[in-house]
């Protein structure tokens, strides 16, 4: 957990060390130490930036990586908190269910790449399957781990005091996993992206990803560097409105509190 | 039972008859007979590994004896059977202080009828303006007024107690034994309380009954009058009786 932070000026403090490195890229550009064909100048890619905006592309673009991914997140990030919570409450479920999902978490989700490929071909289901199931794992066993953890004395202390298994479920085990769930969700998010990327770079015929390798193609290298830095804002975005949330719904954690 | 002939005409609140309890092979309470009157305030002492949370335990019906019978009466309209307060406070970090004193109402008033007790409630404890606190912030003390709001919220018949002072630094538990003392008399209730501190015992107790290796060796009534203070004559000669006692099981 982070500690609790004067925001405005942490907020600010993090955004000096990007700046700082865009402002010595521009002059190393300028300067000729950087030449154009290994990494263009700042201003060549906003260029690049303002160029994709007119023809609309770059929003077109955006539009569908971003819809490829929250579409995925959605479908694996609840089955992965429906199985998560299934195999946190049963013990049975855990039985049955957990051996398996272990052995599937440990073959790396992308080399189903070519398998997916055979499956789906390079339609949007294939983009969706790997996503979905790149952020299924994270989310599955921080649930699990957060069900899991909720102190038995809370759950004792709420059966002493009559509370059936729903109220016990939305009273005290939902809220006690719910720091671990956010900590699924965001190393989810961060899979999310990464599984995206690669999934359009290989087989698409849209997005970012693809963009990008269009780019390539051209030899456009502005290009290549304005998608990936794209990337890196909506990584980011995605991460902020993640804590945002995490703020909100946590407020009464004592990492959150910034006062009594 | 000679000792607590005064309370002979008193309806029971609770009775343990022949009740067992082993873990294993290890039996923790062997044939425990113990009838308490309602309203009376009983203090149960013993070395740790003598038995008494498990008693507490079968009282509040968290455990189930392995032999025996406990009979409870009932009680009456709007009251609740048994209320436990544990050694820790228990409390919901993730809701408000005042919504952690209404789950004491789980399923017998609605929230609105909940929220408004509660408030009265914590005025009684001493936290009059805290409803909207979150637990994190509150103190060890202020936590287990909370957790005593929470256990009495429900009226119940009996209210066990778990050693609640025993994490407290020694000011704050004579408070808490004070307050614990003064909610009593108001509300009476049957207390069963479990402690190691045989003074907290004989402050605060009706009648003391010492466990020692999971039968009852020794069972009186404290007959001081209340108000009672720490360190008077009086509750010195039951300390040394009660200490006495104690002490001549280690030798033996």
């Amino acid at each position: 957990m982070p500690a609790p932070t004067n925001s405005r000026h942490a907020v600010l403090i993090g955004w000096v060390l990007p700046v700082l490195i865009v402002v010595l890229w521009e002059t190393l550009s300028r300067a000729g130490v950087i030449t154009d064909n290994v990494l263009p100048a700042p201003t060549a890619v906003f260029a690049a930036f303002l160029r994709f905006l007119q023809t609309g592309e770059l929003q077109q673009n955006i539009g569908i990586s971003a819809w490829r991914a929250l579409t995925g997140f959605a479908i694996g990030g609840s089955i992965g908190f429906g199985l998560g919570l299934a195999n946190g409450l049963s013990a049975l479920s855990r039985n049955l269910t957990d051996t398996t999902l272990q052995m599937v978490r440990n073959v790396p989700h992308l080399a189903l790449i070519p398998l997916v490929i055979l499956w789906f071909g390079i339609d949007e289901e294939a983009k969706l399957f790997l996503v979905a199931l790149g952020v299924f794992f994270p989310i599955y066993v921080n649930t699990l781990l957060g069900i899991q953890g909720v102190d038995p004395q809370l759950v004792e202390m709420g059966r002493t005091y009559g509370m059936g298994k729903r109220k016990l479920l939305i009273k005290v085990i939902l809220p006690g996993a719910l720091p671990s769930i956010f900590t699924g969700m965001r190393y989810g998010l961060g899979i999310m992206w990464l599984t995206l990327i690669v999934a359009e770079t290989i087989s698409a015929t849209s997005g970012l990803g693809y963009m990008a390798m269009q780019a390539r193609e051209f030899l456009q290298i502005d290009v290549v560097v304005l998608s990936i830095l794209i990337y890196a804002l909506l990584g980011k975005l995605a991460d902020s409105i993640a804590r945002a949330l995490e703020r909100f719904s946590l407020q009464w954690h004592p990492a959150f509190q910034t006062g009594a | 039972m000679t000792a607590m002939s005064s309370f002979n005409f008193a309806e029971p609140a609770f009775s343990f008859q022949g009740v067992l309890r082993r873990f294993g092979e290890k039996s923790v309470l062997s044939s425990i007979d113990l009838t308490v009157e309602k309203g009376q305030f009983l203090a149960i002492i013993g070395k740790s590994g003598c038995g008494k949370s498990t008693l507490l335990r079968l009282l509040a019906g968290l455990d189930q004896p392995d032999g025996g019978h406990i009979i409870r009466s009932p009680v009456s309209d709007g009251q609740t059977a048994t209320r436990v307060m544990f050694q820790e406070p228990r409390l919901l970090p993730w809701a408000r202080v005042l919504e952690n004193v209404a789950v004491g109402l789980t399923g017998l008033a609605n929230r609105t009828e909940a929220l408004s007790r509660a408030h009265a409630l914590l005025a009684e404890v001493g936290l009059a303006d805290r409803d909207n606190d979150w637990p994190a912030v509150l103190s060890g003390g202020q936590r287990q007024r909370v957790a005593l709001a929470r256990a009495l919220i429900g009226q119940p018949g009996i209210l066990a107690l778990d050693e609640p002072l025993g994490a407290l630094d020694a000011l704050t538990r004579i408070e808490m034994q004070h307050l614990l003392s003064s909610v009593w008399q108001r509300q009476k209730f049957t207390a069963v309380l479990v402690t190691h501190d045989v003074s907290e015992a004989i402050l605060l107790a009706d009648r003391v009954v010492v466990l020692d290796a999971g039968k009852i060796a020794l069972d009186i009534a404290i007959t001081i009058p209340r108000p009672r203070r720490h360190g008077t004559p009086e509750a010195a000669h039951f300390e040394q009786m009660i200490l006495g006692h104690l002490l001549d099981d280690e030798r033996a």
